[in-house]
């Protein structure tokens, strides 16, 4: 990791680790976490990891498709916020809670 | 400048992501999503992504965030997670397998050069100044044109789905006054 050490240029690989980062917070965020509400944050930071690793690319490459597949990624995650803001509404109603542990009808 | 930007919005980003996974209240973890969503919409700006980081302003920033705030205080779950909840055993697993993860990644970060392969296949990224919304619109039209049209059944089964999970839970609660409406059928009848 030679190229970290002299910051007068900020190259991609810099983007990278910053997004590998926040992909680690969200991922460990989303194992420690009870609350179904922050668990979903924590799938929008993954996402948004994914999303800088994506843009960083098209900067690297000069190539416009890393941006527009960041169009997909978005559509994708307002997609699963507004099902699993559902879920989690459907459950809180039957429930009163939206702690992941009480849904463990599964678990016999 | 570059360097400065990046590093202040970097810390900007990895503050806002701690906060989110730390924060007992669940409107304090969406106000620290809201400002590592704005962090990482300057970081788009300084990579020639302007439309990426208005994109996330608007999506992300207003929209996303707003619908958790509204379902936060809508369930009235604003009040914060009991601390005797945690399972230390389940947490310490959750930082190891996150430090083997970070590892993996940055090991292939560092041991590929990604970064030296095929340039421009779908088109340049066009003037960094003047923006390159016409050169996106360009490629999302053309080359992921049939994408484009898969996210709109996308976001149609979305909105039916989370119709159906709202409308079908609350029909269930009150589920006795419509089988009482139902058995009177004159009282709706247009004749």
């Amino acid at each position: 990791m030679s190229a970290l050490a002299y910051p007068d240029h900020i190259t991609a690989t810099y983007y990278l680790v910053l997004a590998a980062i926040l992909f680690t917070i969200g991922a460990v965020g989303l194992l420690v976490r009870k609350n179904t509400l922050v668990m979903f944050m924590c799938i929008e930071l993954m996402l948004n990891a994914a999303n800088l690793t994506f843009v960083s690319f098209a900067n690297a490459l000069n190539d416009i498709s890393g941006q527009v597949i960041v169009f997909f990624t978005l559509v994708v995650a307002a997609a699963e916020v507004a099902v699993g803001l559902a879920i989690i509404v459907a459950i809180f109603r039957r429930r009163q809670s939206v702690n992941a542990d009480d849904v463990d009808l599964l678990k016999g | 400048m570059e360097a400065v930007v990046f590093f202040v919005c970097g810390a900007a980003v990895i503050i806002g992501a701690l906060g989110v996974i730390a924060g007992r209240n669940p409107v304090h973890s969406a106000l620290f999503l809201l400002l590592t969503l704005v962090s990482i919409a300057v970081l788009y700006l300084q990579q020639h992504a302007a439309l990426v980081a208005a994109v996330q302003i608007v999506v992300y920033a207003s929209a996303i965030v707003v619908l958790f705030l509204f379902v936060i205080t809508l369930l009235g779950v604003d009040k914060g997670e009991a601390p005797d909840d945690a399972h230390p055993v389940q947490q310490v697993a959750a930082v190891v397998l996150g430090v083997l993860v970070l590892t993996g990644i940055l090991v292939l970060v560092h041991g590929n050069r990604w970064v030296t392969g095929a340039h421009s296949t779908r088109g340049a990224l066009g003037a960094a100044d003047s923006g390159n919304v016409e050169t996106l619109a360009k490629s999302l039209f053309t080359d992921f044109v049939w994408a484009f049209e898969m996210t709109a059944v996308l976001l149609v089964i979305a909105v039916v789905g989370s119709v159906v999970l709202a409308r079908r839970s609350g029909h269930r609660a009150d589920a006795p006054s419509a089988e009482a409406h139902a058995t009177e059928p004159g009282e709706r009848s247009p004749a």
